[in-house]
C-alpha cells in the first residue's frame, strides 16, 4: 500500500524567511491612512477625532505607564473569563443532558428556548436587581452571553455521535459510563469547540456594552467616559484596546481548541 | 491474566470455533405499521473457519442479517447459533460481544484516537490486558500486518481508505473474535487498492483463520475471497444460491482469469442479475 504511505509522511516544506503577507500589511497601513487623511481634510464627522498619530502619541503619553488604564484590561479580561468559564462548566453538562436524556430533554428545553431569544443586554435590569454586587451581575450578564450558544452547540454536537462507534463500543464490551467518557465526550469535543469559538467572541461584546450601561471600571466604561468627557483619544484608545483584548482571547480560545483535539492537526 | 496475550492467536486448526448456524431467521419491521419484511425463512450453516461471501442486491437484507448476527438488531422469527450457543433468538434481547466484531463499510475507527489506541481498545475495555501488555500485543500485530506499527501513532483522519480498513480489521481481529464480520468493507474504494485489499485479507485469513461473513454487492470478490457464496434474493431477503467455490487457495492475482473462476461466475451472475433487476423494478414502482 505506497499509496496509503505518502499522506503520512508528507511533511509541509519550511520556508527559511518567514513571508510577510504584502497585501495584509497593505491594507492595514492604507486604514490609518485614510483615517489620518479623513481627519486632516475634515470630512464631516471626523473634524472631532484625533489623528491616529495624535491619538497613539496620547497613548504612549499618558496611558502606557497609567496603572488605571491596564486595571481597565484586567477588570474587564476577568468579567469575560469568569463569565466564559461558568458558561462552559454549566453550558456543556446540559448540553449533553439535554442530547442524551429524552426525559430531561422534554421537561427542561421548553423552558430553555424560551429564555434563550432574550438578548443578554436585556437581563442588565433584573441581573442588577438580583445580584448582591455589581461585579457578579455584569459576570452574570457575560456568563448568559456564552451559555446559550455553549449548550446548543453541545446538544447538537450529540447527534453527530455516530452509531457505529457505539455499537463498536457496546460489541466489544465497554460499559455505560466508559461509553459515555470514552466515545460520546469525544465525538462531541468538536462542537463543544464550536461553542467556545462562538462563546468567546459574545462574551467580548455583551461585557463591553454592560461595562457601558452598568459599571464603572472596565474597558467598555473607559471608552464610554472617553465620550463623556469629550476626549476622542480615549475613546479611541478604548476601541483599539477592546480590539486587541477580543483577538487576544480568541487566539487562546484557538490555542485551547487545538490542544483539545489533537487528532484534527494535520487536517 | 498472563497467558492473556497468547491465548490471542490459537493455532490454527485446534479450537475451531466459530460455528455458525441461522436457522429459519425472519425479521419484519414495523409489524403493525408498514411491516416490511427484509428477511423470510432465512437459514445458513457456516462450519468454523469458512469464509462465506453474502452477494445481493441493495436492500436485499444482507446488512440486516450481518446487524442481527453483530447483536445491533433483533429477529422476529427463527433463531441463530455460535458453536451451539444462542446468540439471537426472538426474545427482543442485544447481545453484541467481542466474539463478534464488525468492520464497517464507511470506516469507523475512532477519530480521536490514535491507530494504537484504536487497536488496543477491546482488550483495555474488557479488563483483558494492562495497558503494557495491550501496547505490546497492538504493536506486534501491526507490525505483522505489512508493517503498520510505523504509523501507530498517527491518528485515522491522516490515512488512505485502505490503511484504516486493515487497521479496523486488526481492531476487530485484537479481540480473539469467534467470528469476524465485514460490511461491504472495501465498497468505496478504486479498484486497485482493493485488489490490494483483497489480498491483504486473504492474508489475514490464513494467518488467523477466523471464520468470515463478508457483505458485498460485487460477485468478482465474493467469488474470489470465499469458500462459499449465498446470493440473497431481493426483500423480502432469503437464500437464492449458495455457491461453493472449490478454486484452491492461495488464491492470487491468475485465479480470476482461471477456467473454473469464469464458471463458477456464470452460475452465480444471472441468479445475482435476476435479483438486481427485480429490486431495480420495485424500486420504479415505489418511486412511482
Amino acid at each position: 500500500m505506497s499509496d496509503a504511505t505518502t499522506t503520512s509522511r508528507v511533511a509541509p516544506r519550511k520556508r527559511r524567511i518567514p513571508r510577510i503577507r504584502w497585501r495584509g500589511a497593505a491594507s492595514i497601513a492604507s486604514f490609518f491612512v485614510l483615517w489620518h487623511l479623513a481627519v486632516v481634510t475634515g470630512i464631516s464627522g471626523f473634524a472631532e477625532l484625533p489623528t491616529p498619530v495624535a491619538t497613539l502619541r496620547a497613548f504612549f503619553a499618558e496611558y502606557i505607564t497609567d496603572a488605571g488604564y491596564w486595571h481597565s484590561w484586567l477588570v474587564s479580561f476577568k468579567r469575560v473569563l469568569y463569565g466564559f468559564i461558568i458558561a462552559q462548566i454549566f453550558g456543556i453538562p446540559l448540553g449533553l443532558l439535554f442530547g442524551t436524556s429524552r426525559r430531561f430533554r422534554d421537561l427542561f428545553f421548553p423552558v430553555f428556548e424560551l429564555l434563550r431569544p432574550i438578548p443578554p443586554l436585556a437581563w442588565v435590569p433584573i441581573s442588577i436587581l438580583f445580584w448582591p454586587t455589581n461585579e457578579s451581575s455584569i459576570v452574570f450578564i457575560t456568563f448568559i452571553g456564552a451559555f446559550f450558544v455553549i449548550v446548543i452547540n453541545v446538544y447538537d454536537g450529540v447527534g453527530s455521535i455516530r452509531n457505529e462507534h457505539l455499537w463498536l463500543a457496546r460489541s466489544m464490551g465497554a460499559s455505560r459510563l466508559s461509553i459515555f467518557r470514552r466515545i460520546m465526550l469525544p465525538s462531541v469535543i468538536p462542537s463543544i469547540a464550536v461553542g467556545m469559538t462562538l462563546g468567546i467572541a459574545i462574551t467580548w461584546n455583551v461585557v463591553i456594552a454592560a461595562e457601558m450601561i452598568a459599571s464603572d471600571s472596565g474597558l467598555g466604561r473607559m471608552t464610554w467616559e472617553g465620550y463623556v468627557s469629550s476626549t476622542p483619544e480615549v475613546v479611541l484608545i478604548g476601541m483599539i484596546s477592546i480590539g486587541l483584548a477580543g483577538f487576544l482571547s480568541s487566539l487562546t480560545v484557538d490555542w485551547i481548541e487545538r490542544r483539545m483535539m489533537p487528532w484534527q492537526r494535520n487536517r | 491474566m498472563t497467558d492473556a496475550a497468547a491465548s490471542i492467536d490459537p493455532p490454527r486448526n485446534s479450537s475451531r470455533l466459530g460455528h455458525l448456524s441461522v436457522q429459519q431467521v425472519d425479521k419484519v419491521y414495523d409489524p403493525d405499521g408498514a411491516h416490511v419484511v427484509a428477511l423470510e425463512k432465512c437459514s445458513l450453516e457456516i462450519p468454523a473457519g469458512d469464509f462465506i461471501a453474502i452477494v445481493g442486491p441493495s436492500g436485499c437484507g444482507k446488512s440486516t442479517l450481518l446487524n442481527i448476527l453483530a447483536g445491533f438488531d433483533t429477529l422476529t422469527g427463527g433463531r441463530v447459533l455460535l458453536d451451539g450457543e444462542p446468540l439471537a433468538t426472538t426474545d427482543g434481547s442485544l447481545s453484541p460481544g467481542p466474539d463478534r466484531v464488525v468492520v464497517f463499510q464507511n470506516g469507523a475507527l475512532f477519530p480521536w484516537k490514535t491507530v494504537l489506541e484504536n487497536v488496543i481498545y477491546g482488550p483495555l475495555v474488557q479488563g483483558r490486558m494492562n495497558q503494557a501488555e495491550a501496547v505490546e500485543k497492538g504493536m506486534e500485530m501491526l507490525a505483522q500486518s505489512g508493517g503498520l506499527d510505523r504509523i501507530a501513532r498517527s491518528y485515522p483522519g491522516q490515512l488512505s481508505s485502505g490503511m484504516q480498513r486493515r487497521v479496523e480489521i486488526l481492531r476487530a481481529l485484537v479481540n480473539n473474535p469467534r467470528i469476524l464480520l465485514l460490511d461491504e468493507p472495501f465498497r468505496a474504494m478504486d479498484t486497485v487498492s482493493k485488489t490490494t485489499m483483497h489480498q491483504h485479507l486473504l492474508d489475514i485469513y490464513d494467518q488467523y483463520h477466523k471464520t468470515v461473513f463478508f457483505i458485498t454487492h460485487d460477485l468478482d470478490e465474493a467469488i474470489f475471497l470465499a469458500d462459499t457464496v449465498v446470493v440473497l434474493t431481493t426483500r423480502p431477503g432469503t437464500i437464492k444460491l449458495r455457491l461453493e467455490v472449490d478454486l484452491p487457495r492461495p488464491r492470487n492475482r491468475d485465479t480470476i482469469t482461471s477456467h473454473r473462476f469464469l464458471e463458477l461466475k456464470q452460475q452465480a451472475v444471472s441468479a445475482v442479475h435476476e435479483e438486481a433487476r427485480k429490486a431495480f423494478e420495485r424500486g420504479e414502482r415505489e418511486l412511482a
